[in-house]
This record gives structure tokens, C-alpha cells and sequence, in this order.
């Protein structure tokens, strides 16, 4: 269950939630995007830094892949670990009889 | 007083008058050496007579980390106007250009950054349509 607290721990923060959602809006981009779809988008009052530091605790859960391509660092979603967070404790509670549980 | 110039740092001013020119579409204004380099200007057709960018040198040694690091986080140091940025996109995009960031909806903007190939990255942007 070690990853999975990664995962709600680093979901439990709005901004990071947000961050995930505009990842899972598209693949592969620079901080610099992320930033202003956070402040244009959501209206949020975020430094660059702080951005940063939410990135990094996300990437640390395994939701957010840092990928170097050419010259620009590309922040991409890993879906896996809210899938291991939908199998391992959501599922089993809200669908109790679910034979796929087997 | 007022604003006539605004710079761009270029690895190499002959491949970036042809960027500038051929690609993006502005025109040459002024070319005369200055020392080992050259004072290079580029203007928009649709404002000949208006803020002139100025292809800069960038052999300063502080200006190569400078770049890097913007570039890493794929933040644009210059914005240009269009009238149309998916417009634009599309045309670029077809000539060859790399973009960090296609146009996206942000607020009442919408913007697109572009590599210009000689270290920078640029944004385009437009008023969001409807």
C-alpha cells in the first residue's frame, strides 16, 4: 500500500489535482504551460517554484513523468498508479461484488 | 521617448535572418557590420515602420545558461501578435517548425511557443475567437 499513500498523499492537495488534470488535458509539457494554464485557466496565485515542487511531489508518486527531449523538459501523466488506487481501495468498496476482483 | 527596438539573442544571425525572414515572414530594415557582427533588424510587413527586432549575438558567456535554462522549462522570452494563432500554427507547423506548446485556450488568450532554432522559444498569441 506504500505507493498507493504516494498517491493520495500527492492528490490530497488541490493544485496538484489540478495539475494532474491539465496533464491529463495533454502529454508532454513544460512547466512553463502548466503555469499558465494554472493561472489563466484556474485563476490560481502560483509561483513557478511552487509549481515546481508540486510537479516534483508527483513525480515522486509515479503520476508524472519528467522526460528530457532535445532541449525542453516535457511533464507527461502516468495513469497507473490512480488505476493501482482504483484497484487496490476504491474498487473493492464500491463495487464489493465485482467478480473482476477475484 | 519611446520604444523602437526589441532584441532577440541568436546563436548565428545568418541562420536567424533566414528564420525570421523566410519562415516567419518579416523583412530585413537594416544590416550594417559592427565589428565582427552585424547590426541586423527585422519588421513585420504589416508595420514596416513599427518596433524593429533586432537580431542579436549571443556570445555573451552568461547568455548560453541563460537560454538553456528558459528554454528547459519551455518558457518563451518573446511574444509576437498574429491574428489568428491556429492559423498560424498550421502554416508554421507545415514549414517545418517546432512547437513546445500548440495553441491552447488560455483565458481570454490563446497562445502557441515555437522553437525559432536559435535558442529561443517564442509565443505567439491571439485573442481567443468567439
Amino acid at each position: 500500500m506504500e505507493g498507493v499513500d504516494a498517491v493520495f498523499k500527492a492528490i490530497s492537495d488541490p493544485t496538484r489535482r489540478i495539475l494532474v488534470e491539465e496533464l491529463a488535458d495533454r502529454d508532454g509539457q513544460t512547466l512553463f504551460e502548466l503555469c499558465v494554464r494554472l493561472i489563466s485557466r484556474h485563476g490560481l496565485d502560483v509561483s513557478r517554484q511552487a509549481v515546481a515542487k508540486h510537479l516534483d511531489v508527483l513525480e515522486r508518486a509515479g503520476l508524472v513523468e519528467v522526460r528530457r527531449e532535445g532541449r525542453y523538459r516535457l511533464h507527461t501523466l502516468d495513469r497507473a498508479p490512480l488505476r493501482a488506487a482504483w484497484d487496490e481501495w476504491f474498487r473493492p468498496l464500491v463495487q464489493p461484488g465485482d467478480p473482476s476482483e477475484e | 521617448m519611446r520604444i523602437n527596438l526589441a532584441s532577440v539573442l541568436v546563436d548565428d544571425q545568418v541562420k536567424a535572418l533566414a528564420f525570421y525572414t523566410k519562415v516567419l515572414g518579416f523583412e530585413k530594415k537594416t544590416d550594417f557590420p559592427v565589428g565582427e557582427a552585424r547590426w541586423l533588424t527585422v519588421v513585420s510587413p504589416e508595420d514596416p515602420d513599427g518596433v524593429e527586432l533586432v537580431l542579436e549575438p549571443d556570445d555573451h558567456p552568461a547568455v548560453g545558461p541563460f537560454k538553456r535554462a528558459l528554454v528547459a522549462d519551455g518558457i518563451p522570452f518573446t511574444s509576437f501578435a498574429v491574428g489568428d494563432v491556429v492559423a498560424e500554427h498550421a502554416r508554421l507547423a507545415a514549414a517545418g517548425v517546432e512547437f513546445t506548446q500548440p495553441p491552447t485556450a488560455m483565458g481570454p488568450m490563446t497562445t502557441a511557443v515555437f522553437d525559432d532554432t536559435c535558442g529561443n522559444l517564442i509565443q505567439i498569441a491571439s485573442m481567443a475567437s468567439a
